[in-house]
């Protein structure tokens, strides 16, 4: 089953390269892999995505708060939650695709943030399944490129990451 | 004050109270050794071969009570060295801090003579690792890795110290505590988890107490012995436990696994409540876990580290703590039990465990020919009162130690059991002895792993260490031969072991004394002189063993626990 594992890390040098290694060492799979500095400066969130039965899931949980660096590690997916992820889409639009393309972004709730007289770049945000969705929707034809950023989840209400 | 990053590091290393370490000098490294050189306190050990220093200092934590074993290598090829003993001790949870040289921070990245990226490629086998980049950060951060090699589940941290950092100056003050937030160790079992444990082991009728290495690294043999006697369970160990609890007592079955007892390893399937302590149910021990599975029990699994819990097997009831600690809570709580009916209750069982025990299973013959392995072991425990420290490299010598050197004490069995790493036997023998400097080191060993550091020989000439070496030298990679003989056809695929050198005359070289004993009749009386009149001599004793024996039972990989090979099935 898919997993979304939040990680509060220690912002110093190696620390990604202890999570990443931990994976590959211990054969668990990421399928995305978010990282960026928190609000305190010292330390950074991770958002990971993996699939595994109940037992790896528990195991990849244990193995993580075991690396010293490693503050504070959450499975989001066991409780209420939100997701995010990020897509740039460049398109080719021009001619009669042009409109069909402006039609579909708009469907999508995604807005158009580069025009040039040939393509657009449409950035569009929601879960991956979304995404997913929208690059199966177009004319596949035209997708020139594109680039996301990995799935970001926060959990709902009063569940909080924090030291 | 200020000092420099070399002085600060020796400063660091008197507050710690290290004595030894065991170490390398190279370019990286210098200004250190400068320092070392300058004062008396921490004494150098010159080793002729980094991974001997890294085993050296690993067997030096094991062997002793809260003594931590010091490592310095120089970077690069130091480092590369270097790893197989920081694997070794990763892989047995050994508390030891290695420092390594690395290349100026300015050269880093730029491919520098002698450079590596040393915390890149030690990361997987370490608790932990630092690259220091400031002079400032330089007395802090050694803090922190003895704390954490110390704490929790014990393991080797490296600290990589570039050498202009060990030129530039820093005001020294050196913590006298530290705390990182995200490393907090369990130390206080669930009180919850523990009544529940205590009620299971209350009303077994089947039960077994199975311990591994942890018993050992938090010293809790004195809260296992009371609480084995206080519950009456038979109890097994691990390769990496023996010592915990007397293998002299009768209500140890011996070891389990691969290679244990039969009365051990029948009773560790057919149980009905298992405590294990600091142990892991690697596959060495269990065997296979689907085939352990099938035998309806319930587990208790005492560990510190949470990630051994239901790593291998379910567990039913898991308690998170250091060792002596959850002990001391368990027993207190057995203690104020009603547990009248227990002796009753597991009579039968212990009725059992007699018949299995009566097979005997470690019995061969010794006839006055051909010298067995096992008859050496026998002969050496005699020999030395069973009070010896035995260190061994890995292969079937290192079975037979396991097996026939009873073990009543713990800390006195080095051996690698996570790794298997051939040719930890001779420095582990010179960490021991520089960790208990009046005590009796014996190295059992073959003479495929004695070659892979024999260069120590003249480390111990060096410091005068007088290791007894028992050389079982069979001309075979013993282990390896069982394996192509059982699962291989008989196609013995480079497992003899040609053009040995005469070790005799290679112990005299090295200024040690060298034997030979080809004759069973032979063995004790040459054991005897080694430990009389050569009681200060390192003696190299060659014994020219049976070259088909083999180490039984055994529970063939991917087998279940029950599932052995008997001597007596052949």
């Amino acid at each position: 089953m898919r997993h979304i594992i939040s990680i509060l890390i220690e912002n110093e040098a190696g620390a990604l390269s202890r999570v990443a290694g931990l994976f590959s060492a211990r054969g668990y799979n990421i399928e995305t892999l978010t990282v960026a500095p928190t609000e305190d400066p010292s330390l950074s969130r991770m958002t990971l995505v993996t699939a595994g039965s109940d037992d790896i899931i528990e195991q990849i949980t244990k193995q993580l708060n075991k690396l010293v660096d490693v503050v504070k590690v959450v499975d989001l997916s066991e409780a209420p939650h939100v997701e995010r992820e990020l897509m740039l889409v460049k398109v080719r639009a021009s001619g009669k695709d042009r409109e069909e393309m402006k039609r579909m972004s708009d469907i999508f709730r995604g807005r158009i943030i580069d025009v040039t007289e040939t393509t657009y770049v449409i950035e569009l945000t929601g879960t991956s399944s979304k995404l997913d969705s929208f690059i199966v929707a177009i004319d596949q034809t035209l997708i020139l490129e594109t680039v996301r950023t990995g799935v970001s989840g926060i959990g709902r209400g009063d569940r909080i990451l924090k030291i | 004050m200020e000092l420099t990053g070399a002085e600060i590091v020796v400063r660091c290393l008197q507050e710690e109270k290290v004595e030894h370490v065991f170490g390398y000098p190279g370019g990286s490294v210098l200004y250190i050794y400068d320092e070392l050189f300058k004062q008396n306190q921490v004494k150098h050990i010159l080793v002729r071969h980094e991974q001997a220093a890294v085993h050296a200092a690993d067997a030096y934590s094991r062997s002793s009570i809260g003594k931590i074993g010091v490592a310095l290598v120089t970077s690069g090829p130091g480092v590369t060295n270097a790893v197989t003993g920081i694997a070794t001790a990763h892989m047995d949870s050994v508390p030891m801090v290695i420092i390594t040289g690395q290349v100026p921070t300015a050269y880093i990245g730029q491919d520098a003579f002698q450079e590596c990226d040393t915390v890149g490629i030690t990361r997987p086998c370490v608790k932990h690792n630092f690259l220091v980049k400031n002079v400032k950060d330089l007395a802090e951060t050694l803090k922190k890795a003895f704390y954490l090699a110390k704490t929790g589940r014990p393991g080797p941290v490296l600290v990589d110290i570039p050498k202009d950092v060990t030129a530039q100056k820093y005001a020294f003050s050196y913590p006298d505590s530290i705390s990182i937030r995200s490393y907090n160790p369990v130390v206080k079992g669930h009180s919850g988890q523990i009544r529940k444990a205590v009620q299971l082991l209350v009303g077994a009728k089947r039960p077994m107490i199975y311990t591994g290495g942890g018993v050992i690294l938090s010293d809790a043999d004195q809260q296992l012995g009371k609480l084995t006697r206080l519950l009456g369970f038979p109890l097994t160990q691990t390769l990496m436990g023996l010592g915990a609890f007397p293998a002299t007592d009768h209500q140890h079955l011996g070891m389990l696994g691969m290679h244990g007892t039969y009365e051990a390893n029948m009773a560790m399937q057919h149980c009905d409540v298992l405590l294990a302590i600091g142990a892991r149910f690697d596959d060495r021990v269990i065997g296979n876990p689907a085939h352990f599975g099938q035998v309806a029990r319930k587990i208790i699994h005492v560990d510190i580290d949470p990630s051994s819990i239901s790593k291998r097997v379910k567990v039913d009831v898991p308690i998170v703590g250091n060792v002596p600690d959850v002990l001391d809570e368990l027993i207190a709580q057995i203690e104020s039990s009603d547990r009248a009916a227990l002796p009753g209750n597991i009579a039968g069982w212990w009725k059992q465990i007699e018949e299995w025990r009566g097979k005997d299973c470690l019995k061969f013959k010794q006839d006055d020919q051909v010298i067995m392995p096992q008859f050496v072991v026998q002969k050496l425990y005699e020999v030395t009162g069973g009070d010896a420290f035995i260190t061994s490299d890995v292969g079937q010598h290192q079975m037979f130690a396991a097996q026939f050197y009873k073990f009543d004490k713990p800390r006195r069995w080095i051996n690698s059991g996570g790794l298997g790493t051939m040719g930890v036997g001779l420095p582990y023998a010179m960490g021991v002895r520089f960790a208990n400097p009046d005590a009796q080191v014996a190295c059992i060993t073959g003479e495929a792993s004695i070659q892979m550091c024999i260069q120590e020989l003249s480390t111990c000439k060096q410091f005068r260490l007088p290791v007894k070496i028992i050389n079982l030298n069979n001309r075979y990679l013993g282990m390896v031969r069982q394996w192509q003989e059982m699962f291989h056809g008989n196609r013995y695929a480079e497992s003899y072991v040609d053009a040995l050198p005469d070790f005799v005359k290679l112990a005299e070289s090295y200024g040690h004394v060298g034997m030979r004993i080809e004759r069973p009749a032979d063995v004790e009386p040459a054991l005897r002189e080694a430990f009389t009149r050569h009681k200060d001599d390192l003696v190299f004793m060659d014994f020219i063993t049976d070259q088909t024996a083999n180490v039984f039972p055994m529970v063939a990989a991917g087998k279940g626990l029950s599932e052995m090979v008997l001597a007596e099935d052949l």
